[in-house]
């Protein structure tokens, strides 16, 4: 027995010094391979009597299992070295670039249109567009500006020498106005609507481009009047803004298209060089400034787009979309907002997942 | 317009401030764009005496004078104006004054060698005039030491907007009625100078266009003295902006900005015979006081003589017949001339003047025989002259205007409750006469109040004296529980293709919705016929767009010659097409240009690689997708348009005809046209050609039903003609047998060695799906001999 334990204590310690695979599976074939020195003794028990086997069999069976469980032992770490020294060579230089996907953006005047969509919505007013290439009736005519009226030519009109079927001169709209008619004469009365687009005048200088953008609001329903007008303004501003201070201040104005008619202005005070709007602006440090025109929809108006003004009358208004962005989120220049330029539009454009909602508060944080 | 506080104050008795006016104005709607108060820029500058004159040791051209201040020692002062001398009263600026003309600061300092302790000025250096011969002199009974802002009359000037509306505010009596309706103050009545006028008029005067000019009334006014107007007259002339020129001119541009009342003087020397209103012959001409010449026609209204044309009538006078220095005997024009044709012909004429401004929005029917006898005794009193009796051509449209108004419209209109005693107060202090015999009351508005039509107005005028700031707010009615949605499928459709644009990794850009002609020729559908303005603001801005390509390709070139050299823009708007009956037809369109590299040079990935057709198709697709286009229906088809590459563009349709998005690599020549030299790919999907879900909508799904079999692959390769679309195999195979077919995709394309000339190798992985039970061998072969029949029918053989 003492010779069993001797060999088994060699082999043993034989397995744990094996430098490679290939010594270890030798040592296994010399213990426990068909001709293997255990393999041998295990044969021999088949041969004993029971009283010897019974002697016997415990120190063999012994020996088989601690070197079997040696061999797997030590085969596993020899595994788990090869592995760590391939893993090893596949070390990758993690401070190196992943491959970048574009980042693309929203451009503001989409966003903020989309500021003003949720917030009017809220309100229950619905989204309505027009045709951008007019007639001259719904673009003056109907809006109680006649042929020879003097704010006519105030609008610096582009004009083309087309006209239509009706004999009516084909024009850029001047405004959002003439969608407040079309929505009139197509759908009745009541109506609350916003109606955000393009508009276009003659115009270019520092702050004005020959293209811009304008929202209107229209709501016409019964008994409905100047004080609702002022709560709209009032309402729609502190939720665009997301300021509860926003100070109004009415004044009487003049639009051929409504009467009485308001100019807006909106209180303000210089900070860091910008203007942010909020108080009021006759407090220290505040001013006022112009931001929107508006007033009670003209009788005139409403008889043009076929409702009776006796039974019905509202407000409209109209402000301009890129001068919200640009109070709103800081732009300065309303040129570049046309311009395409790559650097502008990742810096001032909004993320697609900047998707306006009330819960989240419409703006998106800078 | 602008105005002096001391002119406002000829009209208004008021011990209100500036500010106090300033912001009572805004509040009734006459908006203060600014004011300017002269006497700020005038501080520090007084009225001194020169007590004596020396000449300057060490300069011949300066002198050195003692100057008696008003106060305390004398003080020397270096002066180099040749007028400078004893005795004569001057204006100081004292150290700490600022110069008007030149911003400096004056200080004590010593002008070669000798001290000065301020400056004797000019004309010129208080900006009060372009003189600068010497200083100025002012009269022996100017008040020495006493402020020169104070002595010279200089006062706060507004300049307030006027809204077309108000023709009967553009002058300054005007606003003052307003203001004082307002409660700032009262108004003054005008003060006639008298005059006496003796029988007849030594002119015949007429309208034989009684349409144009209703009303023409004159006066002769003989043996006047023309010359410089008096200070007052000047120093009110010139707060308004303008410069005085002499009496007779300055006497009737103040009637104007006074009373909103335009006149005419003509030298009475330079007619002949009658002076008539009539339309002008057709190619007539006449020179006009801006020294430019004008060609009427018979649609304009003029006042001529025998020998021609004098004014151009309620817009602009005649160089030939206008008062010099030497005119002695006038003729004073004051009419009405009908608005819609003094616009009509300004228009036409491209001609602005003050006088068009107030004829065209209506002056005062009622101020033609005041405003003629103001002119008159203005003149008689100022330049001397006999006046002879007014001469009335026509007369001026004399019906008032007759409102029934409810008070209570104030509130239901309005939205404020104002007593009906006060409303009653602020109509009549605006010249309206209220009846309150009647249920509802009746209004007479005044003549000059042409912008006053109906109940609405009278309402307008109530709420701005009120305070049309004071209206309270009111919550608009709101709908019960949770605000409905409101878009249209429009609009969801353009809010979720934009934000999938951006989520793809594209730049939104706003173009403009007008391009150079050329550029939009080169885009335009073949046949259509461009919207181009007849009034450009400039060539480049000229045709409305057919494609959203042009301007994102200029924007692309603009970012090129910036340096960009990769990019990815988007922009969704519309182009611009006509209807049959000449409206317009404008559709909803999403534009792509994809510009330079797809990837810059990297690390891992090597050399630069340039965008191409496939990243075009790959925007084009996965957009139409979000678009709701049914991607697995769409056809490749061909004819992108000759501004694509011929080889290297498609269409994307469902069905042969309808057409919902081009895209591909844009064609060299589209480039050049451009001066583009990166290569650009685009894509052009026309939102409005994809058809829309149809009812209402619904948000279960179908039921999920995963199949219990596991699907099994096969993959086939197919000789093909070389010309063959891949996609069309593809599709063919897709349809073999529909019940089995569930994908197949091509992974492998090869021409080349091994594949006969002229054909191509297709490879094709084609997954199958059992339904009830496993396949058998024969149930693949049946498949398989579907695929490789339907491929042969495009000209496929299964390669061995």
């Amino acid at each position: 027995m003492t010779e069993l334990n001797t060999r088994k204590e060699q082999t043993l310690s034989a397995i744990e010094s094996a430098a490679d695979a290939d010594a270890l599976e030798a040592l296994r074939v010399e213990a426990l391979g068909k001709q293997g020195w255990i393999s041998q003794l295990l044969k021999t028990l088949g041969k004993m009597t029971p009283e010897e086997r019974q002697e016997k069999a415990p120190a063999i069976q012994q020996a088989r299992s601690e070197v079997a469980d040696a061999i797997a032992l030590r085969k596993q770490a020899m595994d788990d070295a090869e592995l760590d020294r391939k893993l090893a060579t596949e070390t990758l230089d993690l401070s190196l670039p992943a491959p970048i996907s574009a980042k693309g953006s929203v451009h503001p005047v989409s966003q903020v249109m989309d500021e003003l969509a949720e917030i009017f919505a809220d309100l229950g007013f619905a989204v309505k567009t027009g045709p951008e290439v007019e007639d001259d009736w719904h673009n003056f005519t109907a809006l109680n500006m006649d042929e020879n009226h003097p704010a006519r030519a105030m609008h610096d009109t582009f004009y083309f020498p087309d006209r239509d079927a009706e004999d009516r001169a084909m024009l850029l709209r001047t405004h959002t106005s003439p969608v407040q008619i079309r929505t009139m004469v197509k759908e009745g009365a009541p109506v609350r609507i916003i109606a955000p687009g393009r508009v276009y005048r003659s115009d270019s200088d520092a702050t004005h481009t020959p293209m811009f953008h304008q929202v209107e609001g229209l709501v016409i329903d019964k008994d409905i009047h100047l004080g609702h007008l002022k709560w709209t303004l009032e309402t729609f501003l502190k939720a665009f803004f997301e300021r509860d201070d926003i100070v109004l201040r009415l004044r009487p104005s003049y639009f051929p298209f409504t009467e009485p008619s308001v100019e807006v202005d909106v209180g303000f005070e210089v900070v860091k060089g910008r203007r942010v709007l909020g108080g009021s602006g006759d407090a220290p440090g505040h001013a006022w400034m112009e931001l929107l025109g508006s007033g009670m929809v003209n009788r005139r108006v409403i008889e043009f787009a076929g409702l009776d003004p006796d039974e019905w009358q509202g407000f409209a208004f109209g402000v301009g979309v890129d001068r919200l962005a640009m109070l709103k989120y800081g732009m300065d220049d309303l040129r570049a907002f046309f311009d395409g330029d790559i650097r502008w539009l990742q810096h001032y454009g909004f993320s697609p997942y900047d998707q306006p909602t009330l819960s989240a508060g419409v703006g998106a944080g800078a | 317009m602008k105005f002096s506080l001391t002119w406002l104050k000829d009209h208004l008795e008021t011990e209100a401030s500036v500010a106090d006016l300033a912001a009572a104005m805004n509040r009734i709607g006459l908006e203060v764009e600014g004011i300017e108060d002269p006497a700020e820029r005038l501080s520090g500058f007084t009225v001194a005496k020169v007590l004596s004159a020396e000449k300057h040791p060490d300069a011949d051209k300066l002198q050195v004078l003692s100057v008696d201040t008003g106060a305390g020692e004398p003080l020397q002062v270096v002066c180099g104006a040749p007028n400078a001398r004893a005795g004569m009263l001057g204006v100081l600026g004292q150290p700490g004054a600022v110069v008007p003309s030149n911003g400096m600061e004056l200080r004590k300092s010593a002008i070669r060698g000798v001290e000065s302790n301020g400056m004797m000025c000019s004309v010129r250096e208080l900006e009060l005039g372009d003189e600068h011969d010497g200083i100025i002199e002012l009269p022996d009974d100017a008040p020495v030491g006493h402020s020169f802002a104070d002595y010279h009359g200089s006062s706060p000037v507004f300049d307030v907007a006027i809204t077309p509306n108000r023709p009967d505010c553009m002058g300054v009596y005007g606003i003052a009625r307003d203001l004082a309706a307002a409660g700032m103050g009262t108004l003054k009545p005008i003060a006639f100078p008298a005059f006496e006028a003796s029988d007849g008029c030594p002119v015949e005067i007429r309208s034989d266009d009684s349409d144009g000019c209703p009303a023409f009334y004159g006066r002769v006014i003989t043996g006047v003295t023309n010359g410089p107007s008096p200070d007052w007259l000047q120093q009110r002339l010139q707060s308004a902006g303008q410069r005085p020129i002499s009496l007779l001119v300055d006497l009737t541009n103040y009637l104007m900005l006074a009373f909103g009342r335009p006149a005419h003087a003509y030298d009475l020397a330079k007619l002949t015979g009658p002076v008539v209103a009539r339309r002008a012959k057709n190619g007539e001409q006449v020179l006009a006081l801006n020294e430019k010449t004008y060609t009427l026609d018979d649609a304009m209204t003029v006042i001529a003589d025998d020998k021609g044309v004098h004014d151009i009538a309620g817009i602009m006078g005649g160089e030939n017949s206008g008062c010099s220095d030497d005119t002695t005997d006038v003729l004073l024009e004051i009419a009405y001339f009908n608005p819609d044709r003094i616009g009509a012909t300004g228009r036409k004429l491209g001609l602005a003047s003050d006088a068009r401004t107030r004829f065209e929005r209506g002056v005062d029917p009622e101020f033609l025989d005041d405003g003629l006898d103001l002119l008159t005794g203005l003149i008689v009193e100022l330049a001397g002259g006999a006046a002879s009796d007014v001469v009335r051509a026509g007369s001026p449209p004399g019906v008032a205007k007759t409102i029934t108004f409810d008070p209570a419209l104030t509130a239901k209109l309005g939205g404020v409750a104002v007593d009906e005693a006060e409303q009653q107060r602020i109509l009549e202090s605006l010249g309206f006469s209220v009846d309150m015999t009647g249920a509802a009351w009746t209004v007479t508005v005044p003549l000059r109040r042409h912008d006053v039509e109906g109940p609405a107005d009278l309402v307008e005028e109530v709420v701005r004296i009120y305070g049309i700031d004071d209206v309270a707010s009111v919550a608009l009615p709101r709908a019960e529980g949770v605000a409905a949605p409101t878009a249209s499928h429009e609009q969801k459709q353009e809010r979720r293709v934009r934000r999938a644009a951006a989520g793809r990794g594209l730049n939104e850009a706003v173009t403009w919705s007008f391009l150079p002609v050329p550029d939009a020729e080169h885009f335009a559908a073949e046949g259509q016929e461009l919207w181009v303005l007849d009034n450009p603001i400039s060539e480049d801005m000229k045709a409305m767009r057919p494609s959203m390509i042009p301007g994102l390709l200029a924007a692309a070139k603009r970012n090129v010659d910036r340096g960009a050299a990769s990019l990815r823009l988007f922009e969704i708007g519309r182009r611009y097409f006509r209807n049959a009956d000449g409206s317009s037809n404008e559709k909803p369109t999403l534009g792509v240009v994809l510009a330079g590299e797809r990837s810059a040079r990297g690390w891992a990935s090597g050399k630069a690689e340039a965008f191409d057709a496939f990243d075009a198709k790959a925007e084009a697709m996965a957009l139409l997708a979000e678009a709701g286009a049914p991607a697995e229906k769409l056809q490749v088809m061909g004819e992108a348009g000759p501004q694509f590459h011929p080889g290297q563009s498609a269409t994307l349709r469902l069905g042969p005809k309808n057409v919902l998005a081009r895209f591909g690599a844009l064609h060299p020549k589209t480039l050049a046209t451009f001066d583009i030299e990166v290569p650009v790919v685009a894509v052009e999907i026309f939102l409005d050609a994809i058809p829309g879900k149809k009812g209402a909508p619904s948000f279960a799904r179908t039921a999920y039903a995963p199949p219990a079999l596991q699907s099994v692959m096969r993959d086939f390769a197919f000789l093909v003609p070389g010309n063959l679309p891949a996609g069309d195999l593809q599709r063919m195979i897709k349809g073999a047998d529909k019940a089995n077919i569930v994908d197949a995709r091509i992974f492998d394309v090869f021409s080349g060695q091994g594949v006969p000339e002229g054909k191509k190798s297709v490879a094709i992985e084609v997954t199958l799906q059992p339904s009830e039970k496993s396949y058998k061998d024969e149930d693949l072969k049946a498949i398989s001999d579907k695929v490789v029949a339907a491929a042969a029918k495009l000209g496929a053989e299964l390669r061995g």
